[in-house]
């Protein structure tokens, strides 16, 4: 068989692993990529003849993620992980340190095919930046050192599983995950790591009707742990109510908000909490399907996971007639993403599910009326399904012992950047941020972002402020920046990750993530006018107002927060004041290319301070 | 015998609005179409007198001017040279036209690199012979910028008029509003981009 | 059984609609002209371009993909919301590489009549220059990217009206654009010049080859009226908010 023979009779056999089913596109190319290094024009050919669709649409989709191609990759991919984090803990000594090793730019394959070098955001190891991934291997703690030893080694064995010595705590040196990863659970709190019977709130579950169930959960005033907060309940009740089916429950483990890594260390140390959480959805809205969505970053859990269902089905809590329970039949199957922030937002992370890009899909209808494949779907944070499981085991009035009036129970709060103490905390809401800061151990904060990029960043005259939904929501996520940091530098790096992250499907997000970079961009080079200030807070809100998802949304925030609270910054950047030129045209790099294209330099002598320019030398017309 | 300020004061409340034009990285269309007004030129030129321009061949200002129309946008220093002058010597600056105000077609390059741009026009165009492949560079041949600039990213521009070229009508409209201090609101049919 | 009338208001007039009908169908029923560009009568709403963004009951939302519904106030014709709207024709105008001057589209093209009826005389954004990929291979349609604004209109109809599926988007972010269904180009898809994609376009991505300029300057679709003026019998060029020029 020729070349092009075999590679088709290996497509066919991956798409037919996965049943020829286009709605497995993710699945599919994730495996072309995995036996390829790349997918290929006659791979997406063949895709598409397969499964019945055309070939623009597996394009379409290999475009989409990060983690698929279609040039060809090195047998090994070793992702350095750009988030502001990493940077500040070393990663660009690292990064140096691989492109020297490799002798290769990031985004280049070596010659002998052998690395490829590319950057990805953040991977949920803020705890233990700055980090990379060999392939599906997460390797942490990274300095210039290890990476020699790292390209060496794996010179030596291409298997990047060999990479890992020691394993992390907990889970973490399970024989089916064996990472470095390490869980650092800084405070356990009552809800998540305190002793609990096993599978009680599930017990409890059916033991109630489903609309009892729906009952004690709004009872409870969970609200979503995502990031967004709706009212758990409620999403519960909608989706319950929606007419047609099947119906499904999907778990968001996408979690892709730079700076969280909660649910990580959820769904290595907690997963039949998870899945319980799950399974009491499942029932309380009458789905009979369930989806994980685990984020391609954290492939490497996956076989453990998959191994925690099986243990279950095992053990009667999965398929059917779960638990005795006559009618109830459920099931869960895991989706691995391939690289996409913006495939956190549910309805992306639907589209996802069903094989497609991850464009978010337009609401209404919302997904509890039509989601997967049209069909009702309740989607909810990994969080919030744990704690949900352990509302029905003790009760809506245990879980609000804790928190506020309009924030119920506890959060977990994943803690990086200038502190002693990164990792993880659960706090009850309404825990000052001041007295976080305490515990982490945080240094001199100048700032602090509380809930990602696509948050606040909070000066320390608001550190006294609460986190919880009314005053200071988050996710999760808590980076501490000390006093010495540039806030507009990182204020540009989160624009940059919204630009790649953004899907491009809307105007406002697509060319105002990057017109807003541009212009703080050309304040960071001292180049702004007092105009631009103005110009940044229209351009902030036309974005925020006229986005069609939460990631345009929010993407200007950080923007809008800082030329709030700390616009100083923005007013040292000022140039001159003088508005009859300029400032953010600057002749002299406009002549470089030209100078030394042509091989002599301007005839005038341009320079700040005089307006007009004189010649240098005299003409001679 | 000297000018009392007073006296001075009323030759300038007197005298004629000055106007001063331009053509930068532009082709002279917009001037062609300011000509255009035909016989109303005759009545611009009772308003007004011109200044530091084409029209009149005058090369450098006499003065301060009251309104400068600059076509074209800038593609290299020289450009850049001309504008400035034109920013410090005018009290309103209007970029007329297309390739002023977004840099039209000249900015047809924006999306090459300069290097690209010379190969083509001095190495490997179709009919270029150059066998020594120099790319020309006396002192006389202005450098050009890395890329073409629409006017108001150089200095600041106080009005846009749009087209290629503007309407004589839209130019005759500008002016004489901005002349008698009326706000510039031109009608949907006089806002064209070609 | 559901009531399938429903009635709302729209800048502070009282519109009687079909249930499952969005905003912007209802208000052009009714004579109410919602600037819009991706939207085309008839095809799956797409959401895209934003330019329909109205207030519904106060939050923002795009009419073109919000039904209607009993009790809805939408808000317009406002400043803010023409403000907005101006804000993203100017991003789409910078987004690109459009170059009026010498486009065929000119003049037919409904990016520029939206900067038209907008008064936009030059956008305050830096234009970005992309470097965009024109594909000439088809013998009879030119696709020129560096007009294109993602509406999705070709994407739609080649798939849902043509039947084909010629068209589709590829690359996120910036980085999206317009791709076609063949390793080849256009010229290898099995796009003919009568179909229907090729006519939707709204600005000059798709052209039919060899039908430029047939319609002189001052008789084009929108050399007298402005975009939107045939919705409703009052509905003129809007009053421009900001001085237009400046």
């Amino acid at each position: 068989m020729d070349e092009n023979g075999a590679t088709k009779a290996a497509v066919q056999a991956i798409c037919r692993e996965h049943g020829n089913d286009r709605t497995r596109m993710l699945d599919i190319l994730r495996d072309v990529q995995r036996r390829f290094g790349f997918v290929s024009d006659e791979a997406m050919d063949e895709v598409a003849e397969v499964t019945g669709c055309a070939r623009i649409d597996v394009e379409s989709v290999v475009s989409f993620y990060a983690f698929l191609s279609d040039r060809p990759q090195g047998r090994i991919v070793i992702r350095l992980c750009n988030d502001v984090v990493d940077e500040l803990k070393g990663m660009p000594e690292v990064a140096a340190a691989f492109r020297r090793e490799l002798g290769i730019a990031i985004g280049e394959t070596t010659s002998d095919g052998f690395f490829t070098l590319a950057e990805t955001p953040c991977i949920g190891m803020c705890d233990q930046a700055p980090a990379v991934l060999v392939n599906d291997v997460v390797v942490t703690d990274l300095d210039p050192d290890r990476v020699r030893r790292i390209v060496h080694r794996l010179r030596y064995n291409p298997d990047p599983s060999a990479l890992v010595t020691e394993v992390g705590d907990g889970n973490n040196g399970h024989p089916l995950v064996r990472a470095m990863v390490r869980n650092n659970v800084r405070r356990a709190g009552e809800v998540i790591f305190s002793d609990r019977m096993a599978e009680a709130g599930l017990q409890q579950a059916l033991r109630l009707t489903p609309e009892r169930v729906i009952e004690q959960v709004k009872q409870s005033k969970l609200c979503g742990r995502g990031g967004a907060g709706f009212p758990t309940g409620r999403k519960w009740e909608f989706t319950r109510a929606a007419q047609g089916g099947p119906k499904y429950i999907i778990c968001n483990a996408d979690e892709g908000e730079p700076g969280t890594f909660k649910d990580r260390v959820l769904l290595t140390e907690r997963p039949d909490l998870l899945f319980e959480g799950m399974t009491i959805a499942a029932y309380a809205i009458g789905a009979s399907e369930g989806i994980l969505y685990l984020r391609g970053e954290y492939a490497y859990l996956r076989r453990f996971l998959e191994h925690v269902l099986e243990e279950r089905r095992r053990a009667g809590l999965l398929g059917q007639s779960i638990l005795g329970v006559d009618g109830f039949d459920f099931d869960i199957r895991i989706q691995l993403g391939a690289g996409s922030y913006v495939c956190g937002e549910e309805t992306a992370l639907i589209s996802s599910c069903e094989g497609q890009r991850g464009d978010p899909k337009n609401r209404p209808p919302f997904p509890a009326e039509k989601g997967f494949l049209g069909r009702p779907t309740c989607v909810n944070n990994v969080e919030t399904l744990c704690k949900a499981a352990r509302i029905l085991e003790e009760g809506p009035d245990w879980f609000r012992q804790w928190g506020t009036e309009s924030s119920a129970g506890t959060k977990l709060l994943s803690i990086s950047g200038d502190c002693l103490r990164p990792g993880i905390y659960e706090v009850p809401f309404g825990v000052k941020l001041s007295d976080v800061l305490k515990l982490c151990g945080a240094r001199d904060a100048g700032a602090v972002l509380v809930g990602g990029p696509s948050g606040r960043l909070v000066a320390p005259a608001d550190f006294d402020e609460r986190i919880c939904f009314e005053e200071l929501p988050t996710g999760g996520a808590i980076v501490v920046f000390d006093s010495s940091r540039d806030l507009l530098r990182i204020v540009s790096r989160y624009l940059a990750f919204f630009i790649d992250e953004s899907c491009g499907h809307c105007t406002p997000c697509r060319v105002g993530n990057v017109l807003l970079k541009e212009r703080i961009d050309r304040l960071r080079r001292g180049q702004g006018e007092r105009s631009d200030l103005e110009y940044l807070e229209r351009l902030a809100r036309t974005i925020q107002a006229t986005s069609r998802c939460g990631l345009g949304q929010t993407s200007p925030r950080l923007v809008e927060c800082t030329l709030r609270d700390f616009r100083s910054l923005y007013e040292a950047c000022l140039g001159r004041p003088d508005l009859e030129l300029r400032p953010s045209f600057d002749i002299r790099a406009a002549l470089r290319e030209s100078e030394a294209l042509v091989g002599r330099d301007s005839v005038y002598n341009w320079n700040e301070q005089s307006e007009l320019p004189c010649r240098t030398t005299p003409s001679r017309l | 015998m000297m000018e009392t300020v007073q006296e001075r004061e009323q030759r300038q409340l007197n005298r004629k609005p000055r106007i001063a034009t331009a053509s930068l990285a532009g082709c002279f269309g917009c001037h062609m179409s300011v000509l255009d007004l035909d016989e109303r030129i005759l009545e611009l030129a009772e308003l007004v007198e011109f200044d530091r321009s084409p029209i009149d061949d005058l090369k450098d200002f006499t003065g301060p001017v009251d309104i400068g129309l600059i076509e074209g946008g800038c593609c290299n220093e020289e450009n850049v040279r001309v504008l400035r002058e034109f920013r410090k010597h005018c009290r309103i600056l209007v970029s007329l036209g297309d390739c002023a105000t977004m840099g039209g077609v000249p900015a047809l390059r924006n999306t090459l690199s300069l290097q690209e741009c010379f190969r083509e026009a001095y190495c490997d165009g179709p009919t270029v012979y150059n066998p020594t492949g120099l790319i020309p560079n006396d002192p006389e041949i202005p450098l050009l910028l890395d890329r073409v600039y629409p006017c108001h990213e150089v200095v600041r521009v106080d009005y846009h008029l749009p087209g290629c070229p503007p309407s004589a009508e839209s130019i005759w409209q500008t002016l004489t509003a901005l002349l008698n201090n009326r706000p510039l609101d031109l009608p949907y049919e006089l806002i064209k981009y070609d | 059984m559901q009531n399938d009338t429903v009635t709302f208001v729209i800048d502070q007039k009282e519109v009687r609609a079909r249930r499952g009908q969005t905003i912007l169908e209802a208000a052009e029923q009714a004579g109410v002209y919602i600037p819009r560009l991706c939207h085309l009568k008839g095809l799956t709403p797409h959401g895209s371009c934003r330019v329909c963004t109205v207030r519904v009951n106060g939050r923002y939302q795009a009419a073109c993909t919000y039904p209607v519904a009993d009790d809805l106030v939408v808000e317009n014709d406002t400043e803010e919301l023409r403000t907005l709207r101006r804000d993203l024709l100017e991003m789409l105008l910078v987004e690109g590489n459009h170059f009026c001057m010498f486009c065929e589209k000119s003049g037919h093209c409904e990016l520029q009549a939206l900067a038209y009826r907008h008064s936009i005389a030059a956008p305050k954004y830096p234009h970005l220059w992309p470097r965009r990929e024109v594909d000439a291979s088809h013998p009879d349609v030119l696709l020129d990217r560096n007009r294109c604004v993602l509406c999705g209109r070709c994407v739609r109809v080649s798939r849902d009206v043509d039947g084909k599926n010629v068209f589709g988007f590829v690359g996120r972010g910036p980085h999206r654009h317009l791709g076609v269904n063949s390793r080849r180009g256009l010229g290898g898809s099995d796009l003919s010049a009568d179909d229907q994609a090729v006519t939707v376009c709204p600005v000059g991505c798709l052209l039919r080859k060899r039908t430029a300029f047939q319609v002189p300057v001052g008789q084009r679709r929108f050399d007298r009226q402005p975009i939107g003026a045939e919705v409703g019998a009052g509905a003129g060029s809007p009053q421009p908010s900001e001085s237009p020029m400046q």
